[in-house]
């Protein structure tokens, strides 16, 4: 049987389109579906049944004294991972641009050691960072004592440690904010500073403010989403570092997932933590998405 | 020209910082475990042994952490162009019915991060006896709404002309897929596969969720039982391991910067 051209085209299509559809559907939105209406459930994996229990996991996860840890040390994180990762970014972006117009070689050999440590592998940088903060033996409290201070117990210090990994977060975000700083101030165009100069924004903070800072507005709103993504999914390093510990002081919303989830098997708890992360995942993704239009618009 | 004097020491004092990560790292690779435990401090290592590498070989499987990340990461590569390089060309270059609402699913997807599938794809490969397989580290990822997403703007941008006409000279759309399109947008799925490459071979999330086999360990979980099984003891051959995991990133890197920043930066747009 000969088929019409219509429906041979149509069978071309879905060969084309059909196999990444099936999959997105299959390992994409049923998921996210299930993960939703198990939020809801006391399933654990394993069982053979399970009880549908309302908001029980929400309110669990956010007023339980040990359990509300993964939320508000997820966001202390975030509070300071974004603002710290995005100025040092922005920073080093400025320098290396300046830098650049005279020395190129040196300016791009620079960037490169920036960026090195988000081409890294962050699980295996995490165990370096543990010998560099050993109690006694790290390099940091080794050069402490040198100075005859007695330094702390980086990682396992309640107080300290969800500092510790943020100061490890930023070391790895900043090369990126930088990179993307240098493509947004490479947009900008020159004439537009030599307007600024005959109009007396002469100096160096001045052109920055009335030129440089208004220029990058896309830029740096899509830098903060993408560091505020970031932030949110931290994972490896609390993995491979803390394990949340001491006492829940580093658990994260994705550690906490995990653990809940895949350590205890207590799949319907572990799916509520799931979709709190999703949400500010969501929230800040949405607002991305929103500039992202916007460019398109002015172009 | 005080001005850039403090500007370029501050930029190589900050790079300095960067770096000092990966020189102690190597520097203790260099080191044996007396040296390592001296209460001295000094960079460099007393002399230039390679034994921590030798020991990194032969203690724990390092090759096979190696190998694993090099199977998970090209069968990855390879399902996520199978599937992403011919639905994007449809999208661009052909007008079919619920065209535009594909293309909206591919967008909802991209706000879908993948810890978010994790419970319920691991259930059902639990239900399917495929935990602890290949098959499990590299199905969920087969289909990357990113990768469609960066090659329907790659396809986009390319004339239709070009396309009636490699019709007209009798070939078929798969044939034109493969090889007309894709030779295109080189530049697009170069920067697609070193996202891709990179994010799956520096992934720990889903290799500790999936497996409890060290025989299907991919480097980062791969260091990490190496790390838990000397608890402390062994750090030279830990460096060592350390530095040969992150190699491959590294040197690929310093080898093509510019498209390395590209895919990376890419990235951004992945939720």
């Amino acid at each position: 049987m000969r088929l019409s051209r219509k429906s041979r085209s149509v069978l071309t299509d879905i060969w084309l389109v059909g196999p990444a559809t099936c999959a997105m559907i299959v390992l994409i939105f049923i998921p996210v579906i299930i993960v939703a209406l198990m939020s809801f459930t006391d399933y654990q994996f394993g069982a053979r049944s399970f009880n549908w229990v309302g908001w029980q996991n929400y309110i669990v996860m956010l007023t339980d004294p040990t359990a509300r840890h993964a939320v508000t040390n997820t966001l202390v994180y975030a509070a300071i991972v974004i603002p710290a990762s995005i100025f040092l970014g922005l920073i080093v972006a400025l320098g290396l641009h300046h830098l650049a117009l005279k020395t190129p070689r040196f300016a791009s050999g620079l960037r490169a050691a920036y960026f090195l440590p988000v081409a890294a592998t962050l699980v295996a940088m995490a165990v370096v960072w543990q010998m560099l903060l050993h109690p006694s033996l790290g390099l940091l409290n080794q050069l402490l004592a040198a100075m005859g201070q007695q330094g702390p117990a980086w990682l396992s210090d309640r107080g300290l440690v969800l500092y510790t990994l943020a100061v490890i977060g930023i070391w790895q975000s900043v090369g990126y904010n930088m990179v993307l700083f240098l493509a947004g101030l490479a947009a900008i165009p020159s004439d537009l500073y030599d307007a600024a100069e005959l109009d007396g924004a002469g100096s160096g903070w001045n052109r920055f403010w009335t030129v440089t800072w208004p220029m990058l507005g896309p830029t740096t709103l899509f830098v903060t989403v993408i560091t505020a993504t970031g932030a949110f999914r931290v994972f490896e390093t609390v993995a491979t570092l803390t394990k949340g510990g001491p006492a829940f002081a580093s658990d994260v919303l994705v550690y906490a997932m995990y653990r809940e989830g895949f350590v205890y098997f207590k799949a319907g708890y572990s799916s509520a933590l799931t979709i709190v992360f999703f949400l500010l995942v969501l929230l800040v993704t949405a607002l991305k998405f929103g500039i992202l239009e916007k460019k398109v618009h002015y172009k | 020209m005080t001005g850039r004097i403090i500007l370029v020491t501050a930029l190589i004092l900050g790079a300095f910082l960067m770096l000092v990560p990966f020189l102690w790292m190597l520097s203790l690779s260099f080191k044996d475990s007396a040296e390592i435990f001296s209460s001295t401090l000094d960079f460099f290592p007393a002399r230039l042994s390679l034994d921590n590498y030798i020991t990194a070989f032969t203690k724990v499987d390092l090759g096979r952490f190696l190998l694993n990340g090099v199977i998970v990461c090209a069968g990855i590569l390879v399902f996520q162009f199978l599937f992403s390089v011919p639905c994007a060309y449809a999208l661009t270059q052909r007008r079919f019915r619920g065209r535009q609402v594909i293309f909206g699913l591919v967008l909802a997807g991209l706000l879908v991060p993948f810890h978010v599938t994790a419970i319920p794809l691991f259930l059902a490969l639990a239900k399917l006896n495929l935990l602890d397989t290949y098959t499990a580290l590299i199905v969920p990822f087969v289909s990357s709404m990113f990768g469609i997403f960066l090659f329907r703007q790659a396809f986009a941008a390319l004339s239709p002309d070009l396309f009636d006409a490699a019709r007209l000279d009798g070939l078929s759309e798969t044939a034109i897929v493969w090889r007309i399109a894709l030779p295109l947008v080189l530049p697009a799925a170069t920067a697609f596969g070193i996202f891709s490459v990179v994010a799956h071979w520096n992934d720990l999330f889903w290799n500790l969720i999936v497996t409890s086999d060290p025989n299907l360990a991919t480097p980062p979980r791969g260091i990490l039982y190496f790390r838990d099984r000397e608890s402390g003891s062994d750090i030279g051959p830990l460096m060592a391991a350390t530095v040969i995991v992150i190699a491959p990133m590294i040197v690929g890197f310093l080898m093509a910067q510019r498209r390395f920043i590209q895919g990376l930066a890419a990235g951004g747009l992945k939720g």
